[in-house]
């Protein structure tokens, strides 16, 4: 897992992690890239990360992934990421597509829903936050 | 004692309490007003790994973190 402040810069991430798992005898390599979309004015989104349950939410996804003979990778930004440039990232390698395939999609849906990451609209140089497109995560409500 | 940390867009500083299960944070948590419209929608995280049972025990030392809402990516 990769943290960087402000934008990612995809095309290294990716060539990095095609490199780094070019004689691993995977058949199947499906990366995912969340790029920021220029919508309500919105000069840029702005994230706040928790990292140690971010950690721990994807050392569980890393178990998962290799129980299938598979490895997800993801990289995601912190602080402010402008408009068309990239928020996030992420990979399945695997030996044959099919598992690929199956986990990007419950991967990417699974991390949207649980990783601990707050996101907020910029405009004019004020950050608010996006509530009306969060998710409670599971188990909100305990000490309600 | 233990320590309470409210993540992400809650607006509040940390506050220390006197509990011994979850509970009793959330009786503590539920008196303040401005964490009213937070708590139906918040999880909970004891020293970094998430809970989900109000009966956990707790010791002294121990964090409690609110986390609210998430949308990553």
């Amino acid at each position: 897992m990769e943290l960087y402040n402000g934008p990612l810069d995809t095309k290294e991430i990716f060539g990095r992690w095609l490199d780094e798992q070019a004689a691993s005898n995977y058949g199947a390599y499906i990366p995912f890239v969340g790029t920021i979309r220029a919508e309500e004015g919105i000069e840029a989104l702005s994230f706040d990360i928790y990292e140690p349950v971010l950690q721990a939410w994807f050392d569980a996804w890393q178990e998962k992934a290799k129980a299938l003979g598979a490895v997800v990778k993801m990289a995601h930004a912190k602080g402010d990421v402008p408009v068309h440039t990239s928020s996030y990232v992420s990979a399945v390698f695997s030996p044959k597509r099919r598992v690929a395939l199956e986990l990007i999609d419950e991967f990417v849906e699974d991390f949207k829903a649980n990783a601990p990451i707050w996101k907020y609209d910029v405009k004019n140089g004020e950050r608010m936050y996006a509530a009306d497109r969060s998710t409670a995560m599971d188990g909100a409500g305990l000490l309600a | 004692m233990i320590k309470v940390e409210f993540l992400g867009p809650i607006a509040k500083a940390a506050v220390e309490m006197e509990a011994t299960t979850l509970a009793d944070v959330s009786a503590k948590l539920k008196e303040d007003s401005t964490l009213t419209e937070w708590l139906d929608k918040c999880a909970v995280a004891l020293n970094d790994t998430m809970v989900n049972d109000l009966s956990t025990v707790l010791k002294d030392g121990d964090r409690v973190s609110i986390l609210p809402p998430v949308c990553g990516g």
